[in-house]
């Protein structure tokens, strides 16, 4: 399986400074949570004493990393849209996927390994769930779900994006529906609620709980699917049989004949 | 005939022989076939790969028949695949569940049909490809190249109906791309499709049709052609390259017993045994994920197989241009769709009479060229490959944008440039080589005027 990460083309000098900044600064977050570092180390005793204190600590994150672009108390700016009454739903799914904070402001942001610790994201979340009412985190439960109306839900719903083995499709003028081979349960569901992107938006109205429960199992079932056969080729379809049986297929037949009417050396 | 053969009276075996050669007389007929000569040129062989391809279609696709049920009837999925138990599918889709999941060997059968319909294909190009390039479709031999293309279309036209029956949402889309294709053509185009489908796309009647065309209609023409490609093939006598005292008026190689059957036999064990590796390792075409075909579904990447890429391809690069006469319009898709191949298959056809037209040579030619001593015919081959290659390529944009994170509009308009520039620049490449291998390796070896010992009569060459 291919799963590669996908930038946008031409990626100009500037933008693969701000992507590897980026790529530091996550792999620098894990570190610095581990470490006796006296922020994190407040940040880590503060977290649990209290719904307000997770939205002050929340504040704090977002005023240094977040408000350059969607402005003081989240009310948008030309580089980020307003963030007020997204809900925590919006906030976990972006941060969870490592699509905030937004390396570049163009383009489609990449899902990537978060950079924030997990108690910084529940901060985080919190306070923009403060900024004013929207979607809550989903409670998603995969047991509940129905597999079989998962599978029905997402071929009617989901497969026109990112096909029908979710292994991502591309949308015009440089956007893609991505794979949805690596994401978590709780970031789909909040994906369906929220409407990413170009993503449309499947709210209660579309989807009850119960089958967004089932689109979850079926998403989480596709990551690894009954795949009898032999290896896969990437699910992509039949380009990739195309060409494996050109280059395998073809290329061994003549290997064959040329083999068999080899001339011997005495001639 | 005095030197008729006459199999040892004394052995079983003998005895045996004898009592068919004196009630049928196949004495000659087969000493005649088994002392055929075979040019020991690897590309001779090509078009058997096709041949033994379409022997293991033959084998695993009756097998398929036995469980395959060809009919859009609605039944509840009961079988072990668990995403899709309960689920309304058609019979068809449903068969196909049960080959893949319930049918002991069902699955191992359909890879191997599935990978040996993509080399048949695959193959037939390949050996047309060296009939092209080495002029072994000049006189007397322009019939078999037009038997030869015919039975291109006629497994093109197979492929197509085989992935069309599974009913499953691929080959659904892949069915309705062809109707709105039928649609464009002028006039003829509505008529043509409430034929096909017994009404209007997609009706119950698509499938038990497309069934009998693949099982019985194309497979029977095929087999037919076969038949006469290869009875032309044995009267003409096989072409051969220069060299070893090969001349227009001999065959240099080797008698098909034993020699050249061993070798063939060896080449037939040797596909099966490739197509069989790719079936067991490699899925091919898992209707499972695609699910049942519902009209208002689609899944992006959805493509056709490889050797109807180059028309999806087509469809997808050409401009969204119609024609309208007066009132009348021409829609889009008649030109990428019904012209172009149109067009392509006429040239196929056609081509030994373009060529011998402009080169004013109608002479019988039993010695082939080499690609390089035809440089002009060799461009005109490479460039119409290049552009081939180039629409399949174009097949799959969606593909190709997501696998390597490009934008999908400036794919196609990569492709719709190189599709018109490629060609042209492949054509020069390929004269120049041409050109500097001749160079390099001096005029052509003359030919012998004597035939060498290991050698075969002409063939009577009607003039
Ligand atoms: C470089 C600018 C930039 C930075 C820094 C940034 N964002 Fe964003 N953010 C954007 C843009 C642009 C969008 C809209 C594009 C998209 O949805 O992919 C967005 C979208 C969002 C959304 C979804 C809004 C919606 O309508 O659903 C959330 C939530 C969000 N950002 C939170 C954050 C948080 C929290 C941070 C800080 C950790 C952050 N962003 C940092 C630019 C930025
Ligand atoms: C119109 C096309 C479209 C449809 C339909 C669609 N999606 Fe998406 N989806 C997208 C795009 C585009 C993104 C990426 C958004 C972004 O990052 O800006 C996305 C992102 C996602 C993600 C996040 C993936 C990641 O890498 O983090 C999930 C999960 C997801 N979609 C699930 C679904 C499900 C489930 C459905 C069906 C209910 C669905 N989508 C329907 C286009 C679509």
């Amino acid at each position: 399986m291919s799963a590669p990460t996908r930038r946008r083309p031409a990626v100009s000098a500037a933008a693969s400074v701000a992507v590897l900044t980026v790529l530091g600064l996550a792999l620098w977050q894990p570190a610095q949570a581990q470490s006796p570092d006296p922020t994190a180390a407040t940040s880590t005793t503060a977290a649990p004493t209290g719904p307000d204190d997770l939205v002050a600590i929340g504040r704090q994150l977002f005023d240094t990393g977040c408000v350059s672009c969607h402005g003081e108390g989240g009310v948008g700016t030309a580089d980020g849209p307003t963030l007020v009454g997204v809900g925590e739903a919006a906030a976990d799914f972006m941060l969870r996927t490592g699509r905030m904070p937004l390396a570049e402001p163009q383009g489609q942001s990449p899902s990537k390994p978060p950079a924030y610790t997990d108690q910084e994201i529940q901060a985080l979340v919190a306070y923009v769930g403060s900024l004013g009412p929207g979607p809550a985190i989903p409670q998603v439960d995969v047991a509940a779900g129905d597999l079989v109306e998962g599978g029905e839900l997402f071929r009617a719903n989901c497969a026109a994006c990112h096909g029908a083995a979710a292994v991502g499709g591309a949308l015009s003028y440089g956007d893609y529906a991505p794979s949805l081979h690596s994401v978590a349960e709780v970031q789909i569901a909040e994906a369906v609620r929220v409407g990413p992107g170009q993503m449309p938006v499947f709210d209660e109205d579309v989807f009850t709980d119960d089958e967004l429960n089932s689109l979850v199992a079926y998403v989480r079932y596709l990551q690894d699917p009954a795949d009898p056969g032999g290896f896969s080729l990437g699910r992509v379809g039949p380009v990739a049989e195309g060409y494996v049986i050109w280059v395998v297929g073809a290329s061994a037949v003549v290997v064959f004949i040329r083999w068999i009417t080899r001339r011997r050396a005495d001639g | 005939m005095s030197r008729r053969h006459r199999p040892d009276r004394g052995s079983r075996v003998g005895r045996t022989a004898r009592w068919f050669d004196d009630r049928l007389g196949v004495a000659r007929t087969g000493r005649t076939l088994l002392d055929k000569i075979f040019p020991n040129h690897w590309s001779f062989l090509l078009g058997e790969i096709a041949l033994y391809s379409f022997v293991v279609l033959l084998a695993t696709g009756v097998y398929l028949t036995f469980f395959f049920d060809a009919s859009a009837a609605p039944v509840t999925y009961d079988g072990s695949y668990a995403p899709l138990q309960g689920v309304q599918v058609s019979a068809a889709y449903n068969s196909v569940l049960d080959l893949s999941f319930d049918v002991r060997a069902g699955l191992m059968m359909r890879q191997v049909h599935h990978w040996a319909a993509l080399l048949f294909l695959a193959a037939i190009v390949m050996h047309i490809c060296r009939v092209f390039f080495t002029g072994a479709f000049r006189r007397p031999r322009e019939i078999n190249w037009v038997v030869g293309c015919t039975l291109l279309v006629l497994a093109l036209g197979n492929g197509f109906a085989g992935y069309s029956l599974l009913d499953d949402q691929l080959s659904g889309t892949g069915i309705r791309i062809a109707d709105s294709v039928i649609l464009s053509i002028p006039v003829a185009g509505t008529w043509i499709s409430s034929l096909l489908f017994g009404g209007p796309f997609p009706g119950t009647e698509i499938i038990p049709r497309l069934f009998i065309i693949h099982v019985l209609l194309l497979p029977v023409a095929i087999i037919a052609l076969l038949g006469v490609h290869l009875g032309i093939l044995v009267r003409h006598k096989h072409t051969h390259f220069r060299g070893d005292g090969a001349t227009e008026d001999n065959v240099v190689g080797e008698r098909v017993w034993p020699t050249y059957a061993a070798k063939a036999g060896g080449v037939f064990f040797l596909t099966a045994a490739l197509l069989c590796l790719l079936g067991g390792l490699f899925q091919i075409n898992p209707v499972w994920l695609f699910g049942p075909f519902e009209p208002e579904n689609v899944s992006s990447a959805s493509q056709p197989d490889w050797y109807i890429g180059w028309l999806e391809g087509s469809l997808r690069l050409m401009p969204p241009w119609e024609l309208s006469l007066g009132d009348y319009l021409i829609p889009n898709p008649f030109f990428p769709g019904v012209l172009l191949p149109g067009v392509t298959f006429l040239l196929l056809y056609a081509w030994p009479w373009i060529e011998a037209h402009f080169t004013k040579d109608h002479e019988p030619h039993h010695v082939l060229d080499r690609p390089r001593d035809r440089p002009v015919r060799t461009a005109l081959g490479v460039a119409t490959l290049t552009f081939y290659v180039i629409l399949f390529a174009a097949g799959a944009t969606d593909v190709l944008a997501v696998t390597f994170g490009v934008s999908v509009n400036r794919i196609v308009w990569t492709f719709r440039t190189l599709a018109l520039v490629a060609p042209v620049a492949a054509a020069l490449v390929a004269r120049k080589v041409c050109l500097e291998l001749q160079r390099r390796d001096g005029p052509p070896e003359p030919l012998p005027d004597e035939a060498e010992p290991v050698a075969d009569e002409p063939a009577a060459v009607p003039s």
